[in-house]
């Protein structure tokens, strides 16, 4: 038996693609660059402008109004132990880095759950898609990343979006699609555009499913921001992955724990907004 | 109904096939299959199949059948929630099913307000902002919806629940603001979908005596869906039978009961309660002699023992019915001396209105034994009807 079946050049089919891109896009993956880069910059110097003591407290703030006063104790203590470790700087940056690949991911992803909501169609297209960049490993985004935008933090947003923004899709899709059947007959049967039936009727029952989705989303970014690190995305990722290179479990669980602290802070913060949407 | 009303909706030859091929199952309907036979060699189900009938300006219709009969998807296919398979449904000069997208839109806004069975209210909104949604998608101003909204809200008695929201109310009430939203839009037709049939049955009785006096006042042509005889009764003008997608008959709530279409028909007035359908109009029986009250009381005594009567009604020169009088009173009168029966007059006698179901005579019979005068809404005598003639028609029923 020696048929020799030819090995299918898929990797270099891929590559070839991705060099296409690059060299044909590079203006706009340049402009791209830059224009998410200024952004990092303008966040991360706003944030670290404030000090210390009082960008605590405004969080400790936040927390109590929307999360109660349990959830400000949390804050307190949490982000009182990452200034006291030394990790202020590195979560300010990792926290910049979250908050614009969340709101990318978002813009993106608001149009396309909504349009997959209401196409059939456009929905049996995207759900695969979903499905591969959900499911293929996060590391992989952080290859042709690099070529795309360089080393760097606009580099691991750029992963850090394509990883986060399916929930988002999906949540939308799904709040849109759970609105009850005799809301939207009586929204046409007043003679409601799409638009107005969207904008009305749709959209508001699904803000809590909705919100959801966008936690999930912030989760997501987190956990990809430190992984990131891996190609030059600066925060608390890097701080790990110093620690691995030196061999530093010490440090690298100090690192960690600060991960942990901000991802509880983010997804109570974010829960708690959604709940307070629903009570209405 | 009598011509003179001008006919609101015309429905023609509508049937409606749920299915991919359509055309097949048309086809053979027109060979004579019936609903079942269809399903069987087609897989398609017939909703409707060959539906005519007319809706008359200001009246209150009622579609009547049981689950399947296709009332829901008939008042659908009206508004085309539903898209009909085939037939005209013509209002105001256009045709429905041909209506392009954007006319739709705007035939909608202009024609049809609905009520939903589980009042389909936005819990996001408040009830004004609910009563307000038809006014809001039509573009009208922020202070003319508002005051329409609170108008319609006043209508159905909710006047200061118009900052709640629907989740914070009792289910009556809920459909109370699913009416409002109706009535605020001021479109030319109502379609109500079953729209009592979640309320527990007190309250739905409360909510069809309103239905049917708001209508009395606004003269609002209504289609109202119900799988309840006893409802469709109680507040239909006029009556629209179905059965598996055919209608069966069409009548008044009098017809439909006493000369019911067929069998099928009889067999669903079998049990329905007909104190609550026979009105006094129909028992009633001329009154034999009335006094004048100008007339002395010999010539009302005279009166009464010509016509072998007790007690005499007496009316005024339009015939305006003031009061009834009895012999005994009249003959002491007489004996007195005196000329006038003015002061003789009782004037708290019992007497309904033409349309007052015998459910409600009935008690009235109880102690005091005088008729139950019928009179009009000036006042006049119609007619009277006597105990006997209740008990004969309540001991009706079940007589097919």
């Amino acid at each position: 038996m020696d048929f020799d079946i030819p090995r299918i050049p898929l990797g270099d089919w891929i590559e070839s693609g991705l060099d296409f891109l690059t060299t044909e896009f590079s203006g706009v993956t340049r402009a791209i660059s830059r224009g998410t880069q200024a952004g990092i910059n303008l966040l991360n110097d706003g944030l670290m402008w404030l000090p210390e003591w009082a960008l605590i407290a405004l969080v400790a703030l936040l927390c109590w109004k929307v999360g109660g006063r349990r959830l400000a104790i949390g804050a307190l203590l949490g982000l009182g132990l990452i200034w006291n470790l030394g990790l202020w700087d590195p979560m300010i940056q990792t926290l910049t880095l979250v908050v614009i690949a969340t709101l990318i991911a978002i813009v993106i992803a608001l149009p396309l759950g909504i349009l997959a909501a209401i196409s059939d169609r456009f929905y049996r297209v995207i759900m695969p898609i979903l499905d591969f960049m959900q499911t293929m490993p996060a590391f992989v985004y952080l290859i042709p990343a690099i070529p795309f935008f360089g080393i760097g933090s606009v580099s691991g947003i750029f992963a850090t979006v394509i990883f986060s923004m399916p929930p988002a899709i999906r949540f939308t899709t799904l709040g849109i699609r759970q609105v009850p059947k005799d809301l939207i007959e009586a929204a046409d049967a007043y003679g409601s555009t799409r638009s107005q039936k969207l904008v009305k009727v749709q959209l508001p029952l699904s803000l809590p499913t909705l919100m959801g989705g966008i936690n999930q989303t912030i989760m997501l970014a987190l956990s990809m921001v430190v992984i990131a690190a891996m190609i030059g995305a600066n925060g608390l990722g890097s701080e790990v992955w110093r620690a691995i290179q030196r061999l530093r479990p010490g440090e690298g669980f100090e690192a960690g724990i600060a991960v942990v602290i901000m991802a509880m802070l983010l997804d109570r913060l974010t829960q708690s907004l959604s709940g307070s949407k629903k009570m209405k | 109904m009598t011509d003179t009303q001008q006919t609101k909706i015309q429905v023609r030859n509508l049937s409606k096939v749920f299915g991919d091929d359509t055309k097949k199952a048309l086809k053979l309907r027109d060979e004579g299959l019936n609903r079942a036979q269809i399903l069987e060699k087609t897989g398609q189900t017939l909703g409707l199949s060959n539906i005519n009938f007319d809706v008359q300006e200001g009246e209150l219709l009622v579609i009547m059948g049981l689950s399947g009969s296709g009332k829901s998807t008939l008042i659908r296919c009206l508004n085309r929630l539903i898209e009909p398979t085939e037939g005209d449904i013509i209002i105001g000069g256009e045709n429905i099913p041909q209506l392009n997208d954007k006319a739709l839109l705007h035939c909608r806004r202009r024609h049809f307000s609905m009520v939903f069975q589980n009042f389909a209210l936005f819990p996001h909104r408040t009830v004004q902002m609910n009563a307000e949604y038809g006014l809001e998608i039509r573009g009208i101003d922020k202070a003319e919806r508002a005051e329409k909204a609170k108008n319609s809200l006043k209508q159905v008695g909710l006047e200061g629940w118009e900052h709640a929201y629907p989740n914070q109310l009792s289910g009556g009430m809920q459909q109370r603001v699913g009416l409002a939203r109706a009535l605020a839009n001021d479109s030319s037709v109502l379609l109500m979908d079953e729209a009592f049939s979640a309320l527990d049955p007190l309250i739905r009785r409360d909510m069809q005596q309103e239905l049917i006096e708001l209508q009395h006042r606004m003269k609002k042509t209504t289609i109202f869906i119900t799988h309840d005889l006893d409802e469709a009764l109680n507040i239909g003008d006029r009556i629209i039978l179905l059965r598996d997608g055919e209608i069966v008959q069409i009548g008044t709530p009098e017809e439909v009961l006493t000369r019911p279409a067929d069998d099928y028909v009889a067999r669903f007035t079998e049990g329905v309660d007909r104190s609550r359908v026979v009105t006094a109009r129909r028992v009633m029986r001329p009154v034999r002699a009335t006094a004048r009250n100008d007339d002395g009381p010999r010539t009302v005594l005279h009166k009464m023992s010509e016509n072998a009567l007790d007690s005499i009604y007496v009316v005024d020169r339009e015939r305006k019915l003031l009061g009834i009088v009895e012999a005994d009173s009249v003959n002491e009168a007489a004996k007195a001396g005196k000329d006038s029966i003015q002061e003789l007059l009782v004037t708290d006698f019992p007497h309904v209105g033409p349309e007052e179901p015998l459910a409600t005579l009935y008690p009235m019979f109880k102690g005091k034994s005088y008729p139950v005068a019928v009179i009009d809404d000036e006042q006049r005598l119609l007619g009277v009807v006597v105990k006997g003639a209740v008990l004969e028609q309540l001991a009706q029923t079940g007589e097919h």
